[in-house]
């Protein structure tokens, strides 16, 4: 595979800021350069105003700082290309996916700019400790969120796909080391049947995945109370319009009603949810009770709105989630004051009063959340990079002329989901072949 | 320094024994074996049958460091196949049945006519070490001491056997031969960290009382074709083999006797292997299945004696008398011997160094399936390497370059790496999905792979050496013909060859790529080709077909080798290694892993521990070019 030497990421830490770098590095840099900028080559080492534009579509992409370090004069000692973009998001992601379709480099894997610097010889080492510590929390971080960022639904999907996998391939590998013995003779003609309905699902995933909203951009923030505290009314006095339908009748909202919001330079997924009691023959409102449990499970921040006027009554729905990690907010503080123990913000979505102290607890939350986590768009460029070479693998795999070959490729994808969710070795496959054929003579 | 009596002792005459006597004396180190009995030498205590798939790989990369089983059974076989004939060259596995006393006399002829190498019948129970605690003699049961510093520990199950048929138990390595015992004792001395295995085998049948009108009829090759690649053809008269089948008649019995089965009674503390269960583990595990296979191997030309594989047992002899009979064919057969399991100790081979050398006793190798693995491929494989590094250090002294295969060298190489870095949970066999680099590893190239090291290392003899100069040149040629044979689509087209029609010169060699297009096809068009002979055309074939896919395995090994040239020291403290978890410390000081290659692959490391790693044996290096 050509180009695999060639690896780039995002180098600026995750939020919206003035200035985004990139850094590529590797023996294509010169390839990237020209194709995003048509330029041949840069003067080395000096900072040059250029467009970006994409290699195939020939769209502008941004207006652009582009650097070029010639090997060996580089952090790693390759060649390297920096380029230094507005901080947007969308522009970031735009120019990521168009070094992605250039088809001569890859995303790096955890650590490995330095890890190129430390086998070129490149970085000393003993007098940088803290680089130790950079790197702990880098990788520690993205192995964490390989399994955290994935939601539920998605990384079951995931899982499910690698467990298919390996299946497919102790099948595949079955045929090859235990052909002398009793297998089913449909074994290899269904395995390209298999990959196809994988192909065919992981394709689905990346073009209509329903959860991709919530994937793309934000801190997922579930607003949760009992019915008739507010939540509603919250949602629509901090997005300022009417997103949600308010009204006073208890249970108004039934579904997860989902809003993007920019915080402080961060974004948000506000989810308001239908209102928690214990109590309610609506079989609608009890399903919209079950889905606003289990989305602020997976939700990142929990917000509680608490009801000042009917305080200090607490549905034991409700006092579940008030736990440390959780925002409590005291809403409709025009019409009433309680007492209250716990850490709390008092609001009214009436008067305003209140909302932006709590914008303020919402950005120092994404700060913590932000400062220790890879952003979320660089995140699903990586799901979406990792994905579509997977899907590439198993076309390979599928019209492989033999079934060594097929194996070989089951394997590259195999290591490609690896990379999202954990690893495979031959010990789990030997498993499989094991449990589900009688093996030996 | 005190004088040694030998360079090197081979402790134990089985299939890990004959390689490693062979190796050392190969090397010039002035070897003896030692074994109870010299008439057992090269015996087949399983099943009569040398190769398989991934076995047959290992035969032949033995083959081409020099070793001898190769050769040995190439004059023993009585029925070649090739299995996985119809699938890729890379997965393709010689297997021979073997006539068990042509072997074991071909076995004996090869060693008492091995230079530099004699054979001593006496029982090791002990040895002993120097001041230093290395290796200065081993002891035999009869208070004989033989001086060496180097010995090669090739036990097999005679490490407190004991079998198992029902409820009986009788202590012994095979049936009717006695157990080491003094010698377990002196590992459990040594600390040796001991673990309990179990295997099986099935009952003997006399094949003059096999109706073989009942059974299917498997023949073998025509022509067979030789393991050695000194070998071109094969002189042994050939004979069939046989399948019959259980059915649910059986079943029944088994299932209903199945609590006297020592494996289900629980008297068999040892982990058996999933790849060779007994019948009544088949019965139990499928029971769905109403019908298993067995193949009837004959155990020689003129022997009765047949190997029924596919039902071995440990169930008592009454029930095996009762369920034979109600196989087709073997109504009226005659048991000459039962089935049993034997359970059996075996060091865990992650305590190994990669030269098969023991660091709790320097100069002591451990080699075959007291190791924890099954099969004489396996076992000969690791006593060659133990052999020839015991000779090489023997010769030229503790520094001595440490001779070994990696995993992309060879599956010798997978297979020692598995068991130094994982160890054996079940007794361990090769299999070619062990193999990452499989394309590569080819049972056809294992000369072309493994023979040119072997000439470095010195274990080459001066016929192989004049056979693989033939071939190599004979390669090199052929490589070049089809590189730079050239022609256009159009000119192929003319020859009635369809291919895209894009302008584009292609060589010889990637018009093979084409799955239209053979060897016969490009010899119609540059009839020079023709003159290459068979054999090297086909290596050239195999390397065409797996030409597209050798960038991506290549840049995959250059990643493997760079992590495993960086080496971990056995003495690393890693409790200093600052920013590692306590899981992750007590990982890597239990298992002492030998590269950060062997680290990042042991199960529950973290990438971030493999960079803490990294940075922290860069250190020293750094401080060290400084000074």
């Amino acid at each position: 595979m050509a180009g695999t030497n060639t690896i780039y990421a995002l180098s600026t830490p995750p939020g919206t800021s003035g200035v985004a770098v990139i850094r590529l590095t590797g023996p294509q840099c010169g390839t990237v350069l020209s194709a995003l900028t048509n330029k041949p080559s840069l003067p080395p080492r000096q900072a040059v105003l250029t467009r970006l534009i994409h290699p195939e579509t020939k769209n502008m992409l941004d207006s652009a700082l582009a650097l070029s370090f010639p090997a060996p004069s580089s952090f790693t000692g390759e060649d390297m290309l920096e380029l230094h973009t507005h901080g947007g998001r969308a522009v970031v992601a735009a120019v990521l996916g168009a070094i992605a379709d250039t088809g001569c480099c890859r995303m790096a894997e955890a650590g490995e700019f330095t890890r190129r610097a430390f086998d070129n010889g490149k970085i000393d080492l003993t007098g940088s400790e803290a680089l130790a510590d950079l790197i702990h929390a880098e990788t520690e971080f993205q192995r964490r969120q390989a399994m955290v960022n994935l939601q539920g639904g998605l990384r079951e999907q995931i899982e499910g796909w690698r467990q298919d996998l390996i299946r497919i391939m102790a099948y595949c590998d079955a045929t090859l080391d235990f052909s002398d013995e009793e297998l089913p003779d449909t074994l290899e003609s269904d395995l390209a049947g298999q990959m196809d309905r994988l192909i065919q699902e992981m394709e689905a995933l990346l073009n209509t995945h329903p959860q991709a909203e919530r994937m793309r951009d934000g801190i997922d923030l579930a607003i949760l109370g009992a019915p008739n505290a507010g939540k509603s009314s919250l949602l629509n006095a901090l997005t300022g319009r009417a997103a949600a339908i308010t009204s006073d009748i208890a249970g108004t909202t039934r579904d997860i009603v989902e809003t993007h919001l920019d915080i402080a330079g961060y974004p948000f997924i506000l989810a308001d949810t239908a209102g928690l009691r214990g109590e309610t023959e609506d079989r609608i409102e009890r399903e919209g009770i079950k889905r606003a449990e289990t989305r602020a499970k997976a939700a990142q921040i929990r917000l509680i709105v608490l009801d000042s006027t009917t305080l200090p009554h607490i549905e034991p729905e409700i006092e579940k989630w008030l736990d440390e990690d959780a925002i409590i907010v005291l809403n409709k503080s025009d019409l009433a004051t309680p007492d209250y123990a716990r850490p709390h913000i008092r609001i009214s979505t009436q008067t305003g009063e209140g909302l932006d102290a709590l914008k303020n607890v919402l950005k120092e939350k994404a700060e913590q959340i932000a400062g220790t986590a890879e952003t979320p768009t660089l995140n699903r460029h990586r799901q979406v990079e990792t994905l579509r070479l997977t899907m590439a693998e198993l076309e390979t795999a599928k019209t492989a002329p033999a079934a060594e070959l097929m194996a070989e490729s089951i394997r590259h994808a195999l290591a490609q989901l690896g990379r999202m969710t954990g690893h495979v070795d031959v010990e789990s496959l030997l498993d499989v072949i094991f449990s589900d054929f009688c093996i030996g003579k | 320094m005190e004088t040694h009596d030998f360079d090197v002792i081979i402790i134990g005459g089985g299939h890990a024994g004959c390689e490693a006597a062979a190796a050392s004396a190969r090397m010039g180190a002035h070897t003896a074996l030692v074994t109870h009995r010299l008439d057992t030498l090269g015996a087949m205590s399983c099943n009569p049958a040398i190769g398989g798939l991934g076995k047959g790989h290992l035969v032949r990369e033995i083959d081409a460091l020099d070793g001898i089983m190769g050769r040995i059974i190439d004059q023993a076989g009585i029925q070649f196949r090739m299995l996985n004939a119809s699938k890729g060259p890379a997965v393709r596995g010689p297997r021979a049945q073997a006539d068990r006393k042509l072997y074991k006399q071909a076995m004996q002829a090869e060693l008492k006519a091995t230079e530099n190498l004699t054979l001593i019948e006496g029982a090791v129970e002990d040895v002993t070490l120097d001041d230093a605690g290395h290796l200065s003699a081993v002891v035999l049961a009869d208070g004989r001491i033989i001086k060496t510093g180097r010995a090669v520990l090739t036990t097999g199950t005679f490490l407190r056997g004991i079998i198992h048929r029902g409820e009986e138990r009788i202590p012994a390595g095979r049936v009717g031969e006695a157990p080491s015992i003094g010698l377990a004792e002196t590992l459990e001395r040594l600390d040796f960290p001991l673990g309990r295995l179990k295997t099986g085998t099935p009952a003997r049948l006399n094949g003059q009382t096999i109706d073989w009108s009942r059974t299917e009829e498997q023949p073998g090759d025509t022509p067979p074709i030789p393991f050695s690649f000194l070998n071109t053809e094969i002189t042994v008269p050939q004979i069939p083999c046989h399948i019959t089948r259980t059915d649910e008649t059986a079943h029944k019995i088994i299932q209903e006797n199945i609590y006297r089965s020592a494996v289900y009674s629980g008297q068999i503390e040892g982990q058996g292997p999933r790849y060779c269960p007994s019948i009544e583990d088949k019965i139990v595990r499928f029971a769905d299945k109403t019908s298993h296979q067995i193949f009837l191997e004959p155990e020689g030309l003129d022997v009765d004696t047949v190997y029924p594989n596919g039902i071995s047992t440990s169930l008592p002899a009454e029930v095996q008398d009762a369920f034979i009979p109600t196989i087709p064919g073997l109504e009226q057969v005659e048991i000459e011997e039962y089935g049993y399991a034997i359970e059996y100790d075996f060091c865990d081979p992650r305590d190994l160094k990669r030269t098969m050398e023991s660091p709790r006793l320097p100069g002591l190798y451990l080699a075959g399936q007291i190791n924890g693995t099954t099969g004489y491929e396996e076992a000969a494989a690791q006593g060659l390497m133990a052999g020839l590094n015991a000779a090489n250090a023997a010769l030229h002294g503790d520094d001595a370059e440490a001779l070994t295969l990696d995993r992309a060298d060879a599956y010798i190489g997978v297979m020692i790496d598995d068991l130094i870095t994982r160890g054996a949970p079940e007794p361990y066999r090769m299999f070619t999905s062990r193999a990452e680099y499989r394309l590569q590893l080819r049972a056809d190239n294992a000369d072309q792979r493994l023979t040119p090291l072997g000439l470095r290392w010195g274990c080459i003899g001066p016929r192989r050496q004049y056979v693989w100069a033939a071939k190599e040149q004979a390669i090199a040629t052929a490589r070049d013909l089809t590189n730079t044979r050239v022609t256009t689509p159009n000119a192929l087209e003319k020859q009635g060859i369809h291919i895209n029609k894009d302008g584009v010169k292609r060589t010889a060699f990637s018009l093979l790529g084409y799955k239209e297009i053979t060897w016969d096809t490009l010899c119609r068009i540059w009839p020079e080709l023709a003159d290459i002979p068979a054999e090297i055309s086909a290596l050239i074939e195999a390397d065409a077909l797996y030409h597209g896919y050798m960038p991506r395995q290549e840049s995959d090994i250059a990643s493997y080798r760079k992590d495993a040239g960086l080496k971990l020291s056995k003495d690393l403290n890693y409790q200093d290694i600052g920013s590692l978890s306590n899981e992750v410390r007590t990982l890597l000081s239990q298992h002492k892993p030998e590269s950060i290659g062997d680290a990042a692959r042991l199960p529950g490391m973290t990438p971030a521990a493999v960079i803490a790693l990294l940075r922290y044996i860069k250190q020293p290096q750094d401080r060290n070019a400084a000074a």
